[in-house]
Parts: C-alpha cells; sequence; structure tokens
C-alpha cells in the first residue's frame, strides 16, 4: 500500500492535499457516460478519497474490466496508469501487475455484469486470494453498453422497461464474498456521498482485497418503476447496517463513543474505522454474523448497506509469495539469473 | 518399406549381429513402477557411452491402463522414433497378446512365465521370466514388491545384452539420490534377474551392447525441464500457470529450479512469483498484467489452453505488452489423444485471436533449443513488446533427450524500450504508441514510474499515438500499419534458418521442431539408398526471413514435413511466397500421435520422386496437395 508517505499536516482550507498535491492529478479524462450515472458519482468519490487520503497518484495502478463502470478508470486519477483488460478478466491483470510490482496500490472498477456473469470464475477467485486490491463493483443489475438486458445481479421479479420480468435470483456478491473468505465487504449506494467516502478511506487502508458493491442507478436502462436498482427504489428500501466513520491513521482525533453500540476497528496502516449503531450481537469481524445479517434483510425485502464484514489482520496473496523487497520488475540481472556454478552443477546431475 | 539400418529383425538366423543398434519397447502397466526401471535402463546404456533416446508412450489415465516406453539404442546418433522393435519387455497382461502379434520375425520377447505368450507364435525369440518368484526373495516386505518387480526386467537384459552391472547401479543411485535403502532394493532386485538370465536364459539372439564414448559429458534431459531452466536464467520473475498434460511439468520444473536458486541468498525471500491460476484465462491475463507492469513474466500450456487464452493474447498484441508462452503441443481438435504429439497449433497461433493478428513463434528442435530459445523469447517480447510464443510438443517436452550440457548465457538481456523518470525528464515528451525509431516499436512506462509524463492508460479499444481512446479511421489505420512494420522488423531479429546446403541437391526439405530427428535420419537413407541428394533448412522462428525464399528457389522441389494433417507450416509459408515458388512445395506429413519417423518422410518424399522426377504443372500440385 502506498500510505508509506510521511506524514504531513493535514491540508484543510488550503487547496493542498498532505503530500503537497493539488487535486488535479486526482481527476481523470471528461466522463462519456450519460448524464447522471452512478457511476459518474463514484468516480467522485473516489477522486475524493485519493485526495484526502494523500495517496501519491503515481504509485496507484487502476484496472477495469469491460462495459460502462470499466470505462471509468480513465475519468480519476490520470497521474496513474491504467488498464482496461477484457470482459470479466480485470482481477487476473491486476493480479499480476501486483505481483510485479507490489509496491503500488490497486484499485480495479468492474461492473455487475462484468463481475456476477462472465467474470464469476475470476471474481471468486480474486476474493479467495486477498490481493491487495480495492475491487469496486458499480452495480447497476443491467448492461448498459449492449442497451439494458439484465444482469445477474436484478433482483428476481425485476422489470425491464420493455416489461420483460426477470425471473432468475440475484447473485449477492457480498454474501458470495464473505463466503469465499474476502477481508474487507461493503455495500454502498451511489448517492449516498458520506458512507461511499468512509468505505472507499478505509479499503484505502485495508491490506487486502477491499471489495465494494456500489449499487449505482442505469439512468437510461434502469431507472424506472419497476426496476429494483433505481434511484428511487434504492432511496425507499436502504437500510443502513451501520454508521461509518473513518478516522485516517494521520489524524489524531479522540472520539468518544458507546462501546455497546460502536466497534472500533484497526486499519493495516492503523487508521480507524468506526462503525456505529450495529446490533448488540453484531460484529464485523464475525463472517458468520455478516452473513446472517445480509441474509435475514434480504428476507425482509430490504437493501442492506455499510461494512459488513472486516478482517484487518490476515495475510495477503503477496505476503504469501515471501517476494524480496525490492519489485520484481525492477530487479537487477545479477538478481535474477543465477551465476555460473548453478548451471553447471543442474548439468552434473543430468549427465 | 523400412529404412532402418537393423531392419532384418531375424539376426538370429542370418548372423547378421546388431550391436549397438536396436530399439526396446517395454509395456507395462500405467502407475505399476516402470518408470524408474526404464529410466535406469536407460541411464545405464547411455552411461556406456552409447547414444539413447527415450520416448514414453502413455495413457491420459493415473493408474491401471497401458503405457509403453521405447528406447532406442544407435551407435549413429539416430535419435527419432523407429518403427519397429528388436526386444519387447511384455508385461502386461491385457496388452501382451496384441503386443506380440504386432511384432516383425525374429524380435526377441521378454515375458512374465505365466503370460505363456510363447505358444503364440514361433518366428519370435521368446525369454520367459518368472518375476514374482524372483521378486519374492529380494524384496521381502509385500507392498513394496509391486514397485520393485519391474527392476528385474533391467537385471534380465543387462545379461542378455551385456549391459554393465555396475551402470545400473549408478544409474539407480542417480535416480534415487540420497535414499540408500531404494538404490539396495531394486538392485538386488536387477541381480535377480541377471543372476536368473545367466542360469536359465542361453543367449539365442545376437542384440547387444559394447561400450563406445560418444555420450561423455553429455546429459539426458526432458524439454520441458531444459525450458524451465532457460526461463530461470533468462531471469524469469512472474510464472502464471495451470496443469495441463504436456505442459506441467515446465511450472513444476521451475519451481523446483527457483526454489534452489532463486531465494535471496540471506533473507531466503523469492525473486520470483509462480501462481497456479485457477484456469488458463486467469493464467496468461495474469502473465500480461506482469508483463504490462514490467516483470519477465511467462506462462506454459498446450493446445486447448491456447484456445481460451486467444482472446487475451489478441489484448496483449493489440495493447502491445510482452509475455512469454510456451506451448507443449499435443494432439488434438478438442481435448483430442492428450498424452500425445503432434505439431498442430502453428496455424492457429500464428494468427492467435480475432481481427488482425500475428505472431512471433520460436520453434525449438532440441532440449538445447528448449533452453536457449527461453531466453531468445524473453529478450524478443520485451523488444518487441508483443507476445512471443515457444512452439514446443509433448515429443520434446515429455521424453528424454541427450545434450550437451547447455551453455552459461554469456549476454545481458534486452529489456527494450522502457523509459524511465529520469529519461522521460530529459526527453521532455511521451507517446506511448508512437515510431519514433521508425522499427514500429514503441516506448513505454511502467506503472509506478514518478513522472507527470509517465501515465498512459493501456486498453484493448481503438487507441491513437498517446493511447488515448479513438474510433478515428486513420488513427487506427496508422496504428494497424506500424503492428504490421513492427512484425516486419522481427523478422531479421529472430533466430535464422539452419541450412544443410548440399551443392549437388535438386531437392530441399524443410522442417522444424522434433520432425528435425527423422529428417536427418531420412536424408541418409533417402542418399544411400535411393542416390537421393537434399538439401536441408530448418525453420527456427516465424515470421520468416529471406533465405527460406532462397532456398526455394533454388531446388527444383521442396518438402516439408511436418507433424499435422492439414500442412500447417507449409499453409503459413505459402503467404509468404510467390506462386512460382508455392508451386514447388509439396507437404509430407505425419499425424498418427506418435512421434514422427524416418520411414514415414522416406515414403512420403518416395512416393513423389520415384515416378516424377520434373517439376508437376501447378494444377497438379494442387491435386496431389489437397487430394
Amino acid at each position: 500500500m502506498s500510505t508509506d508517505i510521511a506524514t504531513a499536516p493535514v491540508a484543510k482550507a488550503a487547496k493542498l492535499n498532505r503530500i503537497g498535491l493539488e487535486i488535479a492529478p486526482y481527476r481523470g479524462g471528461k466522463t462519456t457516460l450519460c448524464a447522471g450515472c452512478g457511476h459518474n458519482a463514484i468516480t467522485e468519490r473516489i477522486i475524493d478519497a485519493f485526495y484526502e487520503m494523500g495517496v501519491d497518484p503515481y504509485n496507484v495502478v487502476k484496472f477495469s474490466g469491460i462495459g460502462c463502470s470499466s470505462k471509468s478508470p480513465a475519468y480519476f486519477l490520470e497521474a496513474a496508469h491504467g488498464f482496461n483488460a477484457v470482459h470479466g478478466r480485470m482481477p487476473a491483470v491486476a493480479t499480476g501487475a501486483m505481483m510485479a510490482n507490489h509496491q503500488l496500490l490497486g484499485i480495479g472498477v468492474s461492473g455487475d455484469g462484468d463481475t456476477a456473469s462472465i467474470g464469476m470464475g475470476q471474481f471468486i477467485h480474486l476474493m479467495r486470494r486477498n490481493l491487495p486490491l480495492i475491487y469496486i463493483i458499480e452495480d447497476n443489475g443491467c448492461y448498459g453498453l449492449t442497451k439494458g438486458q439484465f444482469s445477474a445481479t436484478a433482483d428476481l421479479g425485476s422489470k425491464l422497461k420493455t416489461g420483460v420480468v426477470n425471473d432468475l435470483p440475484a447473485i449477492d456478491t457480498c454474501m458470495l464474498a464473505i463466503e469465499l473468505g474476502a477481508t474487507f465487504v461493503a455495500r454502498s449506494f451511489s448517492g449516498d456521498k458520506k458512507q461511499l467516502s468512509a468505505i472507499l478511506k478505509a479499503a484505502i487502508s485495508h491490506g487486502g482485497t477491499a471489495m465494494i458493491d456500489v449499487i449505482s442507478p442505469c439512468v437510461t436502462f434502469n431507472d424506472h418503476e419497476g426496476s429494483t436498482k433505481s434511484y428511487s427504489y434504492v432511496k425507499d428500501h436502504e437500510e443502513l447496517l451501520n454508521d461509518v466513520s473513518f478516522v485516517p491513521f494521520f489524524e489524531d482525533i479522540a472520539i468518544e463513543y458507546d462501546p455497546g453500540t460502536t466497534k472500533e476497528v484497526t486499519m493495516h496502516d492503523g487508521s480507524r474505522l468506526l462503525l456505529s449503531k450495529l446490533p448488540v450481537d453484531y460484529n464485523p469481524s464475525n463472517a458468520l454474523d455478516a452473513a446472517r445479517r445480509l441474509g435475514e434483510s434480504k428476507l425482509r425485502g430490504e437493501l442492506l448497506t455499510g461494512i459488513f464484514y472486516v478482517n484487518p489482520t490476515g495475510a495477503n496473496f503477496i505476503d504469501l509469495l515471501h517476494l524480496v523487497d525490492e519489485p520484481l520488475n525492477t530487479l537487477p540481472l545479477e538478481q535474477v539469473r543465477p551465476g555460473r556454478q548453478a548451471l553447471e552443477e543442474l548439468m552434473e546431475e543430468l549427465k | 518399406m523400412n529404412t532402418d539400418s537393423s531392419r532384418n529383425g531375424g539376426m538370429a538366423t542370418n548372423g547378421h549381429t546388431a550391436v549397438n543398434d536396436f530399439n526396446i519397447h517395454v509395456a507395462t502397466a500405467n502407475g505399476s513402477g516402470s518408470q524408474t526401471s526404464n529410466m535406469v535402463l536407460l541411464r545405464s546404456i547411455f552411461q556406456m557411452g552409447i547414444p539413447v533416446c527415450g520416448k514414453n508412450l502413455f495413457p491420459s489415465n493415473i493408474q491401471g491402463l497401458p503405457t509403453w516406453f521405447t528406447i532406442r539404442v544407435n551407435k549413429d546418433g539416430y535419435i527419432a522414433r523407429r518403427e519397429r522393435n528388436d526386444i519387447l519387455v511384455a508385461l502386461n497382461p491385457e496388452t501382451a497378446p496384441d503386443d506380440v502379434r504386432k511384432q516383425e520375425p525374429g524380435t526377441i520377447v521378454i515375458y512374465d512365465e505365466t503370460l505363456n505368450l510363447n505358444q503364440q507364435r514361433h518366428d519370435l525369440i521368446f525369454y520367459p521370466v518368472p518375476f514374482d518368484k524372483l521378486v519374492k526373495p529380494v524384496c521381502p516386505e509385500a507392498k513394496l514388491r509391486k514397485l520393485v518387480r519391474n527392476m528385474i526386467y533391467d537385471g534380465v537384459l543387462a545379461r542378455l545384452l551385456g549391459i554393465e552391472m555396475a551402470e545400473i547401479e549408478r544409474a539407480l543411485k542417480q535416480q534415487f539420490k540420497k535414499k540408500a535403502k531404494a538404490v539396495q532394493l531394486n538392485f538386488d532386485a536387477a541381480k535377480a534377474g541377471y543372476e536368473f538370465a545367466g542360469e536359465n536364459l542361453p543367449k539365442q539372439d545376437l542384440f547387444r551392447v559394447e561400450r563406445l564414448n560418444q555420450t561423455q559429458g553429455k546429459i539426458i534431459i526432458d524439454g520441458n525441464s531444459a525450458a524451465a531452466m532457460g526461463s530461470m536464467f533468462a531471469g524469469v520473475t512472474v510464472f502464471t500457470w495451470y496443469p495441463i498434460t504436456p505442459s506441467s511439468s515446465v511450472g513444476e520444473a521451475l519451481i523446483e529450479y527457483t526454489k534452489r536458486y532463486r531465494l535471496d541468498p540471506q533473507t531466503k525471500q523469492a525473486t520470483f512469483a509462480i501462481v497456479q491460476a485457477e484456469d488458463e484465462l486467469a493464467a496468461v491475463g495474469m502473465a500480461i498484467g506482469a508483463g504490462w507492469a514490467g516483470a519477465r513474466s511467462m506462462t506454459a500450456t498446450s493446445g486447448p489452453g491456447i484456445s481460451l487464452m486467444a482472446e487475451f493474447v489478441g489484448l496483449a498484441y493489440y495493447a502491445e505488452i510482452p509475455i512469454v508462452i510456451f506451448d507443449i503441443q499435443r494432439v488434438g481438435p478438442s481435448t483430442g489423444l492428450p498424452t500425445r504429439t503432434m505439431q498442430g497449433d502453428i496455424l492457429f497461433t500464428a494468427m492467435l485471436s480475432h481481427g488482425d493478428t500475428k505472431h512471433i513463434m520460436l520453434l525449438p528442435s532440441s532440449v538445447e533449443e528448449c533452453f536457449t530459445m527461453a531466453g531468445t523469447a524473453f529478450d524478443l517480447t520485451e523488444e518487441f513488446q508483443t507476445p512471443v510464443f515457444v512452439m514446443s510438443d509433448l515429443d520434446l517436452g515429455m521424453n528424454y533427450w541427450m545434450s550437451d550440457p547447455f551453455k552459461y548465457p554469456e549476454q545481458k538481456i534486452n529489456r527494450g524500450k522502457v523509459l524511465s523518470a529520469a529519461e522521460l525528464e530529459r526527453v521532455g515528451k511521451f507517446a506511448r504508441y508512437q515510431d519514433i525509431d521508425g522499427d514500429g516499436i514503441p516506448y513505454r512506462t511502467l506503472p509506478g514510474t514518478k513522472h507527470p509524463l509517465a501515465p498512459y492508460f493501456t486498453r484493448g479499444s481503438g487507441h491513437n499515438e498517446r493511447a488515448g481512446y479513438s474510433e478515428r479511421p486513420e488513427d487506427y489505420k496508422n496504428n494497424m500499419d506500424r503492428l504490421a512494420r513492427k512484425f516486419d522488423t522481427a523478422r531479421d531479429r529472430v533466430p535464422a534458418p539452419v541450412l544443410e546446403d548440399n551443392a549437388q541437391a535438386e531437392i530441399g526439405i524443410i522442417g522444424y521442431g522434433t520432425s528435425t530427428w527423422a529428417i536427418q535420419e531420412s536424408r541418409d537413407w533417402l542418399r544411400e539408398h535411393h542416390g537421393i541428394q537434399t538439401s536441408y533448412l530448418r525453420l527456427r522462428a516465424y515470421p520468416f526471413n529471406g533465405d527460406v525464399t532462397h532456398f526455394i528457389r533454388k531446388h527444383r522441389q521442396v518438402y516439408v514435413v511436418e507433424q499435422n494433417r492439414d500442412a500447417q507450416m507449409c499453409s503459413l509459408l505459402k503467404l509468404d511466397l510467390r506462386v512460382e515458388e508455392v508451386a514447388k512445395l509439396r507437404s509430407v506429413l505425419h499425424y498418427d500421435g506418435l512421434p514422427i519417423t524416418s520411414n514415414s518422410i522416406v515414403r512420403g518424399i518416395m512416393a513423389y520422386e520415384k515416378d516424377k522426377p520434373t517439376l508437376q504443372p501447378i494444377e497438379t500440385v494442387e491435386k496431389i496437395l489437397y487430394a
């Protein structure tokens, strides 16, 4: 992760962030998505979160698959390299790139089709590997670029503009991620500025895969009556599991809270995550609790949001590879080509 | 017809001795521990200075199905597969009757006496051996007997052929390294066979070995281990793979070698990442991600994996990302014959993926080239920023080949046109896909480069010189033309063909990969027995270069020898040639799943040459080719 930059005074009214950068390098190209698209709001939150966290943008690497969602990395963090991969297979590309240089901070943006249909295999293995990567699903329940067909996260009974009703159950990517051993699982709504910002900052502070499903209505194809991914439906059915507050590691702020209703989690980089208004029996570091809450809210017809599960301590995929400290991509020849005697020894064994 | 120099199997009757020139064919059941006894047999003859080659003809199965191991012993150094056998070791009750039926008269048969094979034919020489009776006293532990039982035939053959028991023991030590108990147990079984043969099996044939000095200093290795070793010395840092026969042992060997030689001596941390992915899509995707971020990355697979990788390879071609792909070709289409060999992915791989794509392919013929071409592939992929395929096959990858020891790579590695922050500062501008040098090869920067000029957005969609999204016709065309220019630049940078020019020859042969060993043997046969002189051009890479055209022009007739049905390399050649050159090409094809033999090549060439000594009109040639 890139948060090892020396702590500087926090920018307040000034236009510079804590590493002395303006917001410009955190921005990207002009969006080509529809006006009012939820994805653009998410882009804004990403820009703000990285800027406010003072992440070095040159140290970030962006990934995406194919679809509307996957265009968005071109619209934020123009100072970072980006890779728009093939449909559903961004996790593999991200895994390779992070192995080549494990000092980078990775962020991937996918969509519900890109993740839950064509990319399901790679999504599953990304979750179980716990690659250090922020993985955002911009989830609108439909395929925008091909003009509005259902995706696998569309809810049972949800209706297309054409009147077609979805007769298959939705895949709940959060439930699945928990089952697969993901170490950070959250759901948010593109219209919830405060919650999404806090979750993104927590994700930046996380040391493994931070999986965030963001309901992001498609204004063109899936924002009508009968859709369960429309702005109005989400607003009516959203249920907060918790209030998410985030205190970055570089801010020394004392916050008083009631331990009965608030749980504090110390993140990988030392930042603090405060999850409040929790039910008494809920523990965000207990995967079974998380799955139960999700399942129960679904039965009630609610759309539960918040950070469902977080485990900041486990080993990530890069840890398991026991790599040298320097990135693999720039190791000098003498470190990657064994000496002459190594070959002689091998040849001798084969004689 | 038969081109084998020791073709007359009835040596016992005609008095022809067969010293250091015969085939041993061992028929066992898969999973019965015959791998050890076969390797020991191979190595012990090799250690006596006699050229050998060992080929596994195995089923797609873990245990129980029939498997054959064939050892060719040849004083002249011919190491291609040979069609006929001289010695059959028949140990698989299931296949024994058929194995015996297929032998040419005069073949000697060593068999488990309970199989009563001697009743089946009267024109073979039978040596019955009571395997179970012999193994019991040397291996008191009943559960180990099955594993050492096969060593008995090593002992019997040692006695009958004159293989020195000290070499059997040495080969066993090599096989089991420090496991002294295993060495002893297996050697005791071999001795039991040796002593039994001495007392009970009077020699009725004339096959034998005699110590030579032709393998001094040589090694025996399989092509996949050689490829792994070559990759390690080429500085591979990321290897991602999905298990598939016959390529899995590339990954397994690389894991073994890198654990030995690529851990930091102080910290024991790795200078490599090896990941077994969830499928070939992920394997190639990871390698592409790593190559993009600047690692020397690689994957290894076989036909079905190549099919799955097609989409991603198109991305790597278009977005210009370095990645090495070893294709250990097996028999297709579809699942095909997963444990048999074929040069079957040539045409598909050359143009893998949709749209206009073409790829650099290297064509190793030997284990030594598996080693060296791994290094060449990494240099080329980084120099040209495009996928590079190394087209090995099952015969090369999984069988055991003699070789001179590999030479330490002396040259520095070529990391290609990568701009650092300091260089960007000096140059003052950067456009990812601009052709600055006129060779079609652009410059790139790596993620994490701390300079405002460095970042760019990589995409498989249309892009302009600055890597910006573009659907403009002129941007698309400029980019595609530059990619074609880059491919042309590669023509003279890839390994050149190896030419064996014969001034008297009207006939040329073009071949590549593992076909080369049978081609060389067939050329000797054509010269000695048909008076036909040939020149030979061995392709080592695609794209082809000018030498190929020149070679075709110089000859009256050119035979393209390869191991597939559809003349894949010949088809690829035709795309580069003029019509008068195309007219000279004829294909000699071998595609039954077994490695190519010299016989099949001589048959193929003689079918044309004996009646048609003059150049055919094009129509006739086409008819013959596509009949």
